[in-house]
């Protein structure tokens, strides 16, 4: 289907001059190049780098499972099982299975959702987070005193909660259709809900769970690039200079930044 | 108690694009300058693996971190101001380059009505069209004393646009240096539909260059890859014009610029009408300096110049009960409202791939370019359709009536991944009385400074703009023969929850008149001859463009009555 990538990579004409940054760039990458530097030829020559080490497959279907070797990063940092169990249903829900391609559990959202929980982004690291702390106007965004994480499996626990009381089951035992109520419930910050910014985390599970579907895959969500896959989205690339004024859709195998790794 | 260093001739709060211009253009005219960053370093190499959504575009690497220091917001005078906790509306640069490190390179000069926006106003309408509580003011400088200026950033930063300009924009009396940006398919079908409705596009000229170029001080760039990757993020090929790829090296050719990084100045000290140095605080350590220096230059971004104001206690700060005052009056910000996205069921585009500053729009619509009289708002925008490079975590594009998450979500947002184009604004904003910036009485930053607070909100003026433009960019989308067309034609509050614009301005006005502005038209305070303060924090109202090449016209400016200020001293107007 698709072209190989890396003949669509271009220069941005015959010559281009070479400054500091760019040969500095150079000797950054470890890529040994003579003559006349191009803008260009820099992805150019790094994409071939990667020729024959590791290319990226083309006519995979999305979805096709080709799990060969243990994927070591597939553990926890930050979730109980139980939490565990509860997120990867719930974010199938939000980004499920169909026709298209995979949904949110063959993606391995959860645990994309997981290490995100247990680093900078869970713990508010960059946020303001000083208080005082108050009930705001809509208009003025966050204003709670915990942390994501913190908000995160609260949310969980009150997921279990409303589903063992209007259900009693646990979350994960109940069918789609009862899944989705109970996340409707959240999203609508159902008056049920009282003593938890409902509304508040489910925006959170939803961000994430896209953000796991379409995140480079170097962050444990977006498996295989299969999100990348189902809408076309080739990922990174370097260089569309060729392709930027064509009229056919562009169909390229997607790169991940791991492709991009040129070291040692 | 702060160590004190010796004395230097000149200081610079801030090394983005501002600092960046004023730093090159002093010391090639032999001056020494000392620059006080409150970031890190910044050079092209980072962005080697900048490719990476989640990290640039999703958790802001590149911007202010928020748990040292961020604003303060509140509707207006009856809410309580509460901390931008978390990253919404606008992002705040760091590091050097500062917000010209993350910027789009979309490049518009503003319009020469908009430097006599009063005067123009009033002859053309009168005095009653301008409504109660809006403040708009002349800028003290025209369109024609500016262009000089414009010239000179525009050779720097080798922009890149059409040769001939249409009639609705100020003259330009040399043409960009670079041809226009790739015409893309989207941009031509805008072209086209703007064109059968009578309209005049043109391709919007770009800082992320369209060919290879040498500037004048020798600084060559390759030219723009199209990679899709540029707000929010770093230039990897040094394409697109930042700080540290065209002013800074220039600066720093001469051994005359001294970059102190991680320092966080946070007073400038002052007597009888003069700045004496400033006092910063070396972030890592925590030790505090007094730098004394002749002359003191502000080139911070908005909220931070302002808001060291205040805290040194230079300038008057005004005051919206009686109107006086002067440090954080004419607040202004980007009106985004009024988009259409037409969806195509029959053709997908490569909206994946693009360039910050890649699209194509009119000005038929924009600051005084079309009759008023029968109208209730001033100004306007430019309308534009623009390639950016759709990435897939931010643009999930569904019909109205799609659920935000399931089944239906994932197939359409999936459908029309690459089969929607939207027709969008840079609408005017014009300053109110109560629109204004203060130090805020509770909040603090990591060094018990208080944060600087916002009080803001949309007026009628903005909902009328917004309803009025919807109607044309709702044509030209029709215009576009799309399957079906989508328009947003209302906007209601402001919230600093989503995304809008970088495009805050204000709060250190210029002008003719030292009771409704804070610098002359050389960015001298008026009430400390050798302090000029420099950037979009200048503006007396925000055009229907994006900012940068009206500061960058202002910078120049700047370094123009900086030489003179060192030739002779004293006020320059």
């Amino acid at each position: 289907m698709a072209d190989n990538n890396n003949n669509n990579i271009n220069k941005g004409s015959k010559e281009q001059p070479q400054d500091t940054s760019r040969r500095n760039f150079m000797k950054y990458t470890g890529t040994a190049l003579g003559g006349a530097v191009v803008g260009g030829l820099i992805g150019g020559v790094i994409g071939n780098s990667m020729k024959g080490k590791e290319k990226p497959e083309s006519g995979v279907k999305p979805g096709t499972p080709e799990k060969t070797t243990k994927n070591f990063n597939e553990a926890l940092m930050f979730l109980t099982q139980d939490q565990f169990q509860i997120t990867e249903a719930a974010v199938e829900r939000i980004f499920p299975e169909d026709d298209i391609g995979p949904g949110a559990k063959a993606l391995g959202v959860a645990f994309f959702v997981d290490h995100q929980l247990a680093g900078a982004y869970g713990i508010n690291a960059r946020d303001y987070m000083q208080g005082p702390f108050y009930q705001a106007d809509a208009e003025q965004g966050y204003q709670l005193g915990f942390k994501r994480h913190e908000l995160f499996t609260m949310g969980l626990a009150s997921m279990q909660e409303y589903s063992a009381k209007t259900y009693q089951k646990k979350f994960t035992e109940l069918s789609g259709e009862e899944q989705d109520a109970v996340l409707t419930a959240f999203e609508k910050s159902d008056a049920s809900l009282k003593g938890i910014p409902a509304g508040t985390f489910f925006s959170l599970l939803r961000q994430l769970t896209i953000e796991g579907v379409y995140a480079d895959p170097l962050y444990s969500g977006n498996r295989n690039m299969d999100g990348w896959k189902m809408r076309s989205y080739p990922g990174n690339q370097m260089s569309y200079y060729d392709v930027i004024d064509k009229d056919e859709f562009q169909k390229i195998d997607p790169l991940s930044l791991h492709d991009h790794l040129n070291i040692g | 108690m702060a160590t004190k260093l010796p004395k230097v001739p000149i200081v610079i709060v801030g090394l983005g694009w501002m600092g960046g211009v004023i730093a090159a253009e002093l010391t090639k005219a032999g001056h020494k300058v000392v620059a006080l960053e409150r970031g890190k370093s910044r050079k092209t190499e980072d962005y080697f693996h900048v490719h990476d959504e989640l990290r640039y575009s999703q958790r802001y690497d590149l911007m202010q971190d928020l748990s040292k220091e961020t604003v303060t917001f509140r509707s207006n005078e009856k809410v309580r101001s509460l901390p931008m906790r978390t990253y919404g509306s606008f992002l705040l640069g760091d590091g050097i380059g500062g917000a010209g490190v993350h910027w789009n390179g979309q490049y518009h000069r503003f319009l020469p009505y908009d430097f006599e926006i009063y005067s123009k106003t009033v002859e053309r309408y009168g005095k009653k069209k301008i409504p109660e509580g809006m403040i708009i003011q002349d800028w003290g400088i025209t369109y024609d004393e500016l262009d000089p200026y414009f010239t000179k950033f525009e050779a720097m930063a080798g922009i890149s646009g059409e040769q001939e300009t249409v009639e609705f924009i100020g003259k330009m009396s040399k043409p960009f240096p670079t041809p226009p940006m790739k015409k893309t398919p989207a941009m031509k079908l805008f072209e086209d539909a703007t064109k059968s409705l009578g309209y005049k596009p043109y391709v919007i000229a770009s800082a992320n260059l369209s060919e290879n170029y040498t500037n004048p001080d020798g600084i060559s760039r390759g030219a723009c890859q199209y990679c899709a990757f540029c707000e929010r993020f770093g230039c990897e090929y040094g394409s697109k014009a930042d700080p540290v790829v065209t002013v800074l090296p220039v600066a720093e050719k001469t051994g005359k610029l001294e970059v102190r990084t991680h320092a966080n100045v946070t007073r400038v000290l002052h007597k009888d009408g003069k700045a004496t140095g400033v006092v910063y605080v070396n972030t890592p350590t925590g030790e505090e300096f007094e730098q004394p220096a002749d002359l003191v230059i502000l080139a911070s971004y908005v909220f931070s110049n302002v808001r060291l104001l205040l805290m040194s206690k230079l300038g008057k700060p005004y005051d919206p009960k009686s109107g006086t005052g002067v440090v954080g009056r004419n607040y202004a910000y980007q009106i985004v409202g009024g988009s259409s996205t037409a969806f195509f069921e029959e053709k997908e585009f490569n909206t994946f791939m693009g360039a910050g500053a890649l699209g194509n729009s009119i000005d038929e619509f924009n600051g005084d370019n079309f009759d008023h009289s029968s109208l209730d708002f001033l100004h306007g925008g430019n309308i534009r359709l623009t390639q950016t490079g759709n990435r897939p975590i931010a643009t999930n594009p569904t019909p109205k009536g799609t659920p935000s998450w399931g089944k239906d979500f994932k197939q359409k947002s999936i459908r029309y991944a690459n089969r929607t184009l939207s027709v969008g604004i840079q609408g005017a904003n014009m300053p109110f009385r109560h629109h204004y910036l203060d130090l805020d009485p509770v909040y603090k930053d990591i060094y018990g400074d208080p944060l600087i607070r916002l009080t803001y909100d949309f007026e009628d003026q903005d909902k009328k703009l917004v309803s009025y433009i919807a109607e044309k960019t709702k044509a030209i989308a029709e215009a576009m023969k799309p399957s079906f067309v989508e328009t947003g034609n209302q906007i209601s509050k402001y919230s600093i929850v989503p995304y809008q614009s970088t495009h805050n301005t204000g709060g250190v006005v210029m002008g003719k008149d030292p009771s409704t502005s804070t610098v002359n038209n050389y960015l001298q305070m008026w009430d400390a001859d050798n302090v000029f303060v420099v950037g979009a924090s200048a503006f007396a109202h925000n055009s229907g463009y994006n900012p940068t090449a009206t500061i960058g016209a202002l910078a120049y400016r700047a370094v123009e009555g900086i030489l003179k200020y060192l030739e002779k001293g004293g006020p320059l107007a």
